[in-house]
């Protein structure tokens, strides 16, 4: 068990003959991911990898029966190829892409509630279930089978989580990066709440970064739930200079709940033992759990 | 991608939003000229920085005296104002103590104020809409009417399905209090910051204070706007207005490289994949006593001339007494920073302390290319240990 993806996945690649796309395929079906195919409109009816190409995802997906869909489209063009996906009826889109215009996400966003599909990301690494199905980027030798759940806004310390769990003799269960983007698919409490409900998944680290509130509704989830899983956190950013990157009034939206001290003091009023480093994501989580 | 006001508003007015009559000027001369031209009862002469709170500030060197934003009652007012601001510094809450250079003043009608509104216009993270916000308490910090009195702050969300109703905009302007026609006029205010906002991929609109008039008439007293700029491809005509003044040497160096770097005041220079990462490893520095120097992301896919565009930045700054390079590869392999760093510390002699930590994608390779290269590198092994090294480098170094 694992949340939403496992060995019977089947994966396609939308900028499937790009670089990117070709890089990362490959090394998706060395990992043992079931790939299925991919989509590089023009293309179609070529082999790729030893794959079929469509032109379309609507094509691919009739073809394959395809369940997931990874999106390595350029920026320009990565938003109109979520979409695609959603219309064809794809359960779960996972986009790696970085730089999508936030307007764009606002109409993909919209597009997604009126869906029954979910998109991790965009600016994300991926999604991995360690030994069964690895969508994305992340570097697959450094995750181990086993039962941590990871779920982080942040791609390489996503990594720095899986690495220090693995180094305490803990594997992961499914490890999600939903990614920076202020607009994006799932969000800490759509990933919380599947690890929450998972069986294989007996811990979780949830690693945050200042901006937005979505830490805190992540961990009001956790608190609401009464789970006995033991929960470690991290919010990176404290040292951040504050209003750099967003204009003034985005906070006023949120009431400037936005700090890491605001998102630290949260988490733990909701039982998360928060990691008074990013180097003791690991060890925090060896002395929860004894 | 942040303009100044008098670009904003000329951007704005092309929308149709009402703004006041106004030219900018950069000498004395053409601030006299601007006055004379706009023939006004009242002229008001604006510092164009960007950074808000400049009617607040002062400039440097005298603390008691007038802020950035002046009235003037006559041409020798609008030349006294034009002297005293061109060419000083003008420090504000939002600049800093060190505040920023005036190079270019807006000369702007005056007109009679009734009331001051606030209204700005956004994306909200939360819901993925686009959000106006607005408030009867113009011509304050908004965050100031946040803390003390929330309620006085209005939202209203637009459907990305339907895009902005007008019926919405008059709903907003009857909470805000308006009456007769000032309700019509908030209409077209919203109407044309959301074309603007839509059509321009702005990050932000925001007018504090949108003012009704004696008359009823509603004008953009003053005007922010930001890019997006993830979505600056489709709009090149915007470069233009981008102020090379305004932005961090060290800054905008970076992001020619396509670098995302902010500048900050410590010592400790970064070099990091991945943002997220970036930040833990400031946030880490400070646990160990130290203050980061910048914010550094190479990004992904980043090409080894990237890195070492990274790298010399780092070394090229005065301030940065020690160097701590922390990758986690994935898309990155440790090979090209290895192979980047080698080839930065040719072109430039390092001498600061250099504590590289490396791991994932290719990491032996990386750490063999290091230990040939012969340049002084303390390795580390994960990241507390690398923040612990660098500290301690940088302490023995200073001692």
């Amino acid at each position: 068990m694992s949340i939403l993806v496992n060995q019977s996945t089947k994966v396609i690649t939308q900028g499937f003959t790009g670089a990117q796309g070709t890089f990362h395929t490959e090394q998706a079906i060395a990992y043992g991911t079931r790939m299925v195919g991919g989509v590089t409109p023009g293309k179609g009816g070529s082999l790729h990898l030893g794959l079929p190409v469509f032109d379309t995802v609507a094509q691919a997906r009739e073809a394959t029966g395809a369940d997931a869909s990874v999106i390595y489209v350029p920026p320009a063009g990565a938003a109109d190829a979520i979409l695609e996906a959603i219309a064809a009826g794809i359960p779960l889109i996972v986009c790696i892409t970085e730089g999508i215009p936030v307007q764009d996400m606002v109409r993909v966003r919209a597009a997604l509630e009126r869906s029954d599909s979910l998109l991790v990301g965009p600016n994300c690494p991926g999604i991995i279930t360690p030994d069964e199905c690895k969508i994305g980027i992340m570097p697959g030798p450094i995750h181990r089978r086993g039962h941590v759940g990871i779920v982080s806004r942040s791609g390489t310390l996503t990594y720095e989580a899986v690495a220090q769990t693995s180094a305490i003799g803990q594997g992961q269960s499914t490890c999600v990066g939903i990614g920076g983007d202020p607009v994006k698919g799932m969000d800490f409490t759509d990933v919380l709440e599947r690890m929450i409900a998972d069986p294989d998944t007996h811990s979780i680290v949830m690693i945050g970064e200042i901006g937005g509130t979505s830490e805190i509704e992540g961990a009001e989830l956790i608190r609401a739930s009464g789970t006995r899983k033991p929960v470690v956190g991290f919010i990176a950013g404290a040292t951040a200079p504050p209003g750099r990157r967003m204009g003034h009034a985005g906070a006023v939206i949120t009431g400037g709940h936005e700090t890491a001290s605001a998102k630290i003091e949260a988490l733990r009023e909701a039982g998360i033992h928060v990691a008074p480093s990013p180097a003791e994501l690991g060890t925090t989580l060896a002395r929860v759990l004894g | 991608m942040n303009i100044h006001e008098y670009q904003a508003k000329a951007l704005l007015r092309s929308y149709g939003m009402p703004v006041p009559e106004g030219r900018a000027a950069t000498t004395v001369a053409e601030a006299a000229a601007a006055a004379s031209a706009l023939d006004a009862p009242v002229t008001v002469v604006k510092a164009q920085i960007h950074a808000g709170g400049r009617g607040a500030g002062h400039f440097a060197g005298k603390p008691e005296g007038k802020g950035g934003v002046r009235l003037a009652r006559s041409a020798d007012d609008v030349t006294d104002a034009a002297q005293a601001m061109l060419g000083e510094v003008l420090i504000t809450k939002q600049t800093g103590p060190a505040g920023r250079l005036v190079r270019t003043l807006y000369i702007e009608s005056g007109c009679d104020i009734a009331r001051e509104l606030y209204f700005s216009m956004l994306v909200d993270r939360s819901t993925g809409q686009i959000v106006i916000v607005a408030s009867p308490d113009g011509g304050m910090e908004i965050e100031d009417v946040a803390a003390r009195t929330p309620e006085r702050i209005l939202k209203e969300y637009i459907d990305p399905a339907k895009g902005l109703c007008d019926y919405q905009s008059r709903d907003v302007a009857v909470r805000l209090g308006l009456k007769g026609r000032e309700i019509r006029a908030f209409q077209n205010v919203v109407r044309s910051a959301y074309n603007a906002f839509t059509g321009l991929d702005a990050a932000i609109v925001e007018i504090n204070p949108l003012v009704v008039t004696g008359a009823g008439d509603l004008l953009a007293l003053d005007a922010k706007m930001s890019f997006d700029e993830n979505a600056l491809f489709r709009h090149p005509d915007l470069a233009r207005l981008r102020d090379v003044h305004e932005e961090d040497p060290r800054e905008r160096e970076a992001a020619e490289y396509g670098l995302a770097y902010v500048g900050l005041d410590g010592n400790i220079g970064c070099m990091v994949n991945g943002a997220g990462l970036a930040m833990a490893t400031m946030d880490i520095i400070k646990m160990e006593g130290e203050e980061p120097a910048n914010f550094l992301d190479v990004g992904g896919g980043a090409s080894k001339e990237r890195v070492a565009a990274a790298f010399r930045i780092l070394i090229g700054d005065p301030k940065v007494r020690g160097i701590l390079v922390n990758i986690f590869g994935g898309i990155m392999r440790c090979d090209v920073i290895a192979e980047a760093i080698i080839a930065a510390s040719h072109e430039t002699r390092l001498n600061v302390p250099l504590v590289v930590r490396l791991a994932g994608t290719n990491v032996e390779r990386g750490k063999a290319l290091l230990a040939e290269s012969g340049l002084t590198i303390i390795p580390a092994d994960d990241l507390g240990d690398a923040a612990r090294k660098i500290v301690s480098a940088v302490r023995n170094a200073g001692a």
